[in-house]
């Protein structure tokens, strides 16, 4: 399979590649790890003419504690994500995701950023940086804006960027060392998409007590959601046994599953029940630990 | 190796692009589709086609090469994005003495059997024992987890990365 013809172009800077994009329009696609782009452009259900590789532009390397929060720029492999020391404890939704991801070749060059500006709703990274209460950097010929993630996705493989924008960098707030998380996925091999999977975090307060929880689904959405009622239902709760089952089970009401060759919408639901109170016992006890 | 390239254009500008790639320690330059996979620079455009494809599809690992020392599928990899870098096929593994001790080890423990998937298990393994010299069964198999075998069930590569692996260690 061959893509169709483009033109390409190889920024320096992101000013370069924004302007780029503001001359091409939508014909024009950012091109990172190109692990989902490339396949997409050879069944040809995507034929940009114009492709920005933004490979070359060495400031959206890197990820690093920043005041506050952690950055991941858009260069940011995964596989940089499943070796950082950075992406444990605190940010241990973020570490736990990283090796779960497609396999390990595909993690060697696919990136954060780009998975979420692909917006696959079986895509990992959405729902882990979901529960991590993340947002997005994004740079245009306006200027720079910072997007809460919720925000960003709209439907599937849809965001709220313009064409013109370039997504910068992943912001994941600090939410303080009293805190875990996990991931848990179910897929029939590795490197195949989810059939289910769910992104918690857990922030505990100084007397041990839930002071914000997040948890977010894949694959059982037209995008990553944000179980909100489940979290909402953790706020002050004592970590333990009864707190996770209830969230567990508004998590199940919340999961919008349909039935494919994966398994059917029911089977699915549970699946989201069992992982998110099996998550929230992981992620409180991780959290427990640090403290 | 000379190839008729179509003169086009898109309304962004010129559809092709001169890339020179360092291939198993060669210069090698070429004007080429900027559309053009990496696999397809490799097998068609040089002639290297030890590199195979499997499922054109980013699936099963048998068109892994090393870009820069690391292992991806090079049907997934445009040739433009490995201008000014270097590749390394299986054709890049033998040394002037002899096979590679991944090669040898492959034969000695019958790592194969069609042959399809060897090129890419070999490189992506030696990927993996440039950055660790002892690893587990365990690491070896999730290192190998991107690449499918329809032969062999996985345990003679196993073994043979295993043996492999001892071989580099006592310097054989």
């Amino acid at each position: 399979m061959y893509p169709a013809r483009f033109t390409y172009f190889v920024p320096a800077s992101v000013g370069e590649a924004v302007s780029l994009l503001a001359e091409h329009g939508d014909e024009a696609k950012v091109l990172a790890g190109g692990q989902s782009l490339i396949p997409l452009m050879k069944l040809r259900f995507a034929a940009p003419t114009a492709l920005v590789d933004v490979n070359r532009i060495e400031t959206l390397r890197g990820i690093e504690q920043k005041d506050g929060y952690l950055r991941i720029g858009a260069l940011v492999r995964h596989k940089e994500c499943e070796r950082s020391d950075l992406l444990r404890g605190r940010y241990g939704v973020l570490g736990s995701a990283a090796p779960q991801i497609s396999d390990p070749l595909v993690r060697n060059l696919g990136t954060v950023c780009g998975s979420v500006a692909h917006a696959d709703p079986q895509g990992d990274w959405g729902s882990a940086l979901l529960a991590a209460n993340a947002s997005v950097v994004a740079e245009g010929p306006s200027g720079t804006r910072v997007i809460a993630l919720g925000e960003l996705f709209v439907g599937p493989f849809t965001t709220s960027l313009e064409p013109a924008e370039v997504l910068t960098e992943v912001r994941v707030p600090d939410p303080g060392p009293r805190t875990g998380g996990a991931y848990l996925k179910l897929e029939r091999k590795v490197g195949d998409f989810a059939t289910a999977a769910t992104a918690v975090q857990v922030e505990l307060d100084d007397a041990g007590r839930v002071a914000r929880a997040g948890i977010a689904l894949t694959a059982v959405g037209a995008t990553n959601i944000r179980a909100g009622r489940a979290e909402a239902s953790l706020t002050g709760a004592e970590p333990g046994h009864e707190a996770f089952a209830e969230a567990a089970r508004l998590a199940a009401e919340e999961a919008e599953p349909v039935a494919d060759h994966r398994g059917d919408a029911e089977y699915k639901r549970n699946v989201i029940r069992v992982f998110v109170e099996r998550g929230l016992a992981a992620a409180a006890e991780s959290a427990r630990a640090a403290a | 190796m000379s190839q008729t390239i179509a003169a086009a254009e898109t309304a962004a500008g010129p559809t092709t692009r001169r890339i020179a790639v360092s291939v198993n320690g060669e210069d090698r330059a070429a004007e080429v589709e900027t559309r053009l996979l990496l696999v397809h620079f490799l097998r068609q455009t040089l002639g290297l086609t030890g590199t195979h494809v499997g499922c054109d599809t980013t699936s099963c690992g048998a068109c892994t090469v090393l870009l820069d020392g690391v292992p991806v599928k090079s049907c997934t990899v445009l040739a433009v994005q490995a201008d000014g870098r270097e590749v390394t096929t299986v054709e890049g593994l033998a040394r002037p003495e002899g096979l590679h001790p991944i090669q040898t080890a492959f034969h000695e423990e019958h790592g194969l059997q069609c042959g399809y998937c060897t090129p890419g298990m070999m490189l992506t393994a030696t990927a993996l024992l440039a950055e660790n010299a002892d690893p587990s069964e365990e690491e070896i198999r999730w290192a190998l987890s991107g690449q499918i075998c329809r032969c062999t069930g996985y345990q003679n590569i196993v073994k043979a990365v295993r043996s492999a692996a001892a071989a580099l260690r006592e310097g054989r």
